[in-house]
C-alpha cells in the first residue's frame, strides 16, 4: 500500500468511497504532514486547521447519508490569491497582510460546494508577479526536490505543497506560466485552462486579459476531476465564457484517432538546456509509439512574446493595483501629511520591489506620448502571436514542447536581473497572450530534478489536452515520483 | 535605453509610489533594462494589424440595470484602516 500522501485525488476518492478511511482521517494526515514538513519549505501562508476539520466532518456526515459526490471529503490547498470568506487572503503581499476576505472566490465556492476540504492558503510571488516564489513578503518557498532551488512561481507554494505530499492537489493561477512553470520544476501536472473557462471572481487581479485559474495535481485525471468542478460561466465575471462544460473525466479515455502533434521549431532553440531537450524529445517519441504523427511547425513571432507580455501585463497591473490606496482596505502608512502622502507611502511601504517595478513599467508604457509606441504596439504584436498559433492549429491537433528552458534554478540565481527572470517564461507566455489552454506534465529528470512537457490545445480544447496527458501517464511513471525526502 | 533619476521620480509620482532616495538609481537601472527589452517590439512591422484587447474577441456582456446586491458596507469596512460612522477617513482635503 502506498502512503496516503503519495496517492492521487482519484485514488483517495476511491478510499473514501470504500470506507478505507474517513475525510477527517485524511485531513488529519495532511495537517500532520504540514506540521512536520512545512517549516523547511514555507509552502503555506495560512493553515486552516479548524475550518478544514469542520469541513471534513461535514463531508463524512454527507457520505453517511449517501450524499457524497466525486470530490466529497478530499483535502486540497488554495493559492493565497483566492478569497475564502472570513479567512486571511494576502496575495503574498504586505499590502494585504491583515486582509480578511468578506466573500468566497468562485473557485473556492464551487469546490466548497463539491465537498472539498481546504487545508490552507499557499505562498506565492507577491501579487503573482514572479517566476521563482522569491518575491513573496512571507519569504521564499523551497523546492522539495532540492531545498537550495526554487519551486518556480508564482504558484510556488501550491506546487511545493503537492510535490512534498503536504496536500494531494492545489489551486493556482497562471498569467504568464504561473501554474505550468512551477508544475514543471516540481514534477507535477499543472493545468492552465482557456482564458474565460474558469471564473476570476474573488481572485485578486493581476493582468485581467491574461489571468486564469487552474490546478496543480499529481495526474491529468486529477486535473480533470477538479476542472469539472470549477469550470463554467459566472455572471459575476463578465469575461467568463458561456460555453458548455464537457465531461472531462469521461474524455480522458476517448480515443483520439491519429493525433497530429505540432512541434514548434522555436521551442528547441539555443536557450534550451540539452538535458531538457532530450527528455522532451523522448516524451514526443512516446506519443509517436502511441501512433501520433509529429509535424514541425513555426511560430514566427514567439521570441516577441516576452516583450509583448512585459508591456501588456504591467499595463494592466498598474491599473488593477491602483485600487490599493490605503483608504478602503490594505496597508496604510502612519501619520499621513495629506492625501497624496497617504497614497504614496501606503503603496510604497505595502508593495515589494518587483511589484513596484511592474507598476512603474505599466505606468510608463501607458503614459502620454508613449502609449502608441509601447501599449498599442504590444497589442498589435499580440494579434500576430495569436495568429501564429491559429495557423499552427489549422495543421495540427496539439502543440508540444518544453515548459521551461531549464530545470529548477538556485535561489538568488536570477534575482539581480529581472530581465533574466522574465526570459525563463519564454515557452509559456505566448499561451496566455493567445488565451489558449496549456498543461505541463512531468516527462523526465535532469540530475535528479524534474522536467516538464508542455501541451497546448486550441481554445476550449481542455478535453483533448487532458486526454493526451492521461495517455502519456498511463504509459509512464514520471508523475508518480516523489522527492526522496518526502516519500 | 536609459532613464534619469528625475524621470524615475516622475513615473513613481504618476504611479503614487513613494521611493527612498537610495532606491532611485537602482530602480532607474532595472526599469531601463526592462524597457530596453520591450523595445524589441519597435522593430516589428505591424502596419494594418488591429490591436488585440481580448484573447477570444469577446465583447462586454451587458445586464439589465437593476439592483442585484444587498448592502455589505459594514462587513466590507472591517478591512478598512480607519472609519467613522460608516465613512472612510482620510487626511483633510478641503480646508
Amino acid at each position: 500500500m502506498t502512503a496516503l500522501h503519495a496517492e492521487t485525488l482519484a485514488e483517495l476518492a476511491g478510499r473514501l468511497a470504500r470506507g478505507d478511511c474517513s475525510s477527517v482521517e485524511l485531513t488529519r494526515h495532511f495537517l500532520s504532514r504540514i506540521a512536520a514538513h512545512d517549516a523547511g519549505l514555507n509552502c503555506f501562508i495560512s493553515v486552516l486547521e479548524a475550518r478544514a476539520l469542520a469541513q471534513a466532518e461535514a463531508a463524512d456526515r454527507r457520505r453517511a447519508r449517501g450524499e457524497a459526490g466525486p470530490l466529497s471529503g478530499l483535502p486540497i490547498a488554495h493559492k493565497d490569491i483566492f478569497c475564502a470568506r472570513d479567512t486571511r487572503t494576502t496575495c503574498g503581499s504586505r499590502m494585504l497582510e491583515g486582509f480578511v476576505s468578506p466573500y468566497d472566490a468562485a473557485v473556492v465556492e464551487r469546490l466548497d460546494a463539491a465537498g472539498v476540504v481546504t487545508l490552507g492558503k499557499t505562498n506565492m510571488d507577491e501579487f503573482a508577479m514572479g517566476s521563482s516564489n522569491e518575491t513573496s513578503y512571507f519569504g521564499p518557498v523551497r523546492n522539495p526536490w532540492d531545498p537550495a532551488r526554487v519551486p518556480g512561481g508564482s504558484s510556488g507554494g501550491s506546487a511545493a505543497a503537492v510535490a512534498a505530499g503536504l496536500a494531494p492537489a492545489a489551486t493556482g493561477t497562471d498569467t504568464g506560466g504561473s501554474i505550468r512553470q512551477p508544475a514543471a520544476l516540481t514534477g507535477l501536472t499543472g493545468l492552465k485552462p482557456t482564458y474565460g473557462r474558469v471564473s476570476r471572481w474573488g481572485m485578486v487581479a493581476f493582468a485581467s486579459s491574461l489571468d486564469q485559474a487552474g490546478t496543480l495535481t499529481r495526474s491529468a485525471e486529477d486535473a480533470a476531476l477538479l476542472l469539472a468542478a470549477i469550470a463554467g460561466a459566472d455572471r459575476r465575471d463578465s469575461t467568463s465564457v458561456e460555453a458548455a462544460v464537457p465531461d472531462y473525466r469521461e474524455a480522458l479515455d476517448a480515443e483520439p484517432g491519429r493525433l497530429r502533434i505540432g512541434v514548434p521549431r522555436g521551442f528547441f532553440d539555443e536557450g534550451l538546456e540539452a538535458g531538457v531537450a532530450v527528455a522532451v524529445r523522448e516524451a514526443l517519441g512516446e506519443y509517436e509509439r502511441q501512433g501520433a504523427a509529429l509535424v514541425e511547425v513555426d511560430l514566427p513571432n514567439l521570441q516577441l512574446s516576452v516583450p509583448t507580455y512585459y508591456v501588456v501585463a504591467p499595463a494592466e497591473a498598474s491599473s488593477n493595483l491602483s485600487r490599493f490606496d490605503g483608504v478602503r482596505f490594505g496597508h496604510r502608512c502612519e501619520a499621513p501629511q495629506d492625501l497624496l502622502d497617504l497614497y504614496e507611502r501606503s503603496r510604497g511601504e505595502g508593495f515589494g520591489a518587483e511589484v513596484k517595478r511592474r507598476i512603474m513599467t505599466g505606468t510608463y508604457v501607458l503614459s502620454a506620448g508613449y502609449y502608441d509606441a509601447y501599449y498599442l504596439k504590444a497589442q498589435q504584436v499580440r494579434q500576430l502571436i495569436t495568429a501564429d498559433f491559429a495557423r499552427a492549429f489549422e495543421r495540427v491537433d496539439l502543440l508540444m514542447g518544453p515548459t521551461t528552458p531549464t530545470p529548477a534554478f538556485e535561489l538568488g540565481a536570477k534575482t539581480a536581473d529581472p530581465v533574466q527572470m522574465y526570459l525563463n517564461d519564454i515557452y509559456t507566455i505566448g499561451v496566455n497572450l493567445a488565451g489558449l489552454p496549456g498543461i505541463s506534465i512531468p516527462c523526465g529528470e535532469v540530475a535528479g530534478l524534474p522536467v516538464g512537457l508542455q501541451i497546448i490545445a486550441p481554445h476550449f480544447g481542455e478535453a483533448a489536452l487532458l486526454g493526451a496527458a492521461h495517455r502519456y501517464q498511463r504509459a509512464t511513471d514520471w508523475h508518480r515520483r516523489l522527492p526522496a525526502a518526502y516519500a | 535605453m536609459s532613464l534619469t533619476n528625475d524621470q524615475v521620480r516622475a513615473i513613481a509620482r504618476l504611479a503614487r509610489l513613494s521611493l527612498d532616495e537610495g532606491e532611485v538609481a537602482e530602480v532607474a537601472d532595472k526599469l531601463a533594462n526592462i524597457l530596453g527589452m520591450v523595445g524589441q517590439l519597435q522593430a516589428t512591422d505591424t502596419t494594418g494589424v488591429a490591436a488585440m484587447a481580448h484573447p477570444l474577441d469577446a465583447v462586454q456582456r451587458l445586464r439589465a440595470d437593476e439592483v442585484s446586491e444587498t448592502d455589505h458596507r459594514e462587513h466590507y469596512q472591517r478591512n478598512a484602516p480607519l472609519t467613522e460612522d460608516g465613512l472612510y477617513l482620510v487626511p483633510r482635503v478641503v480646508e
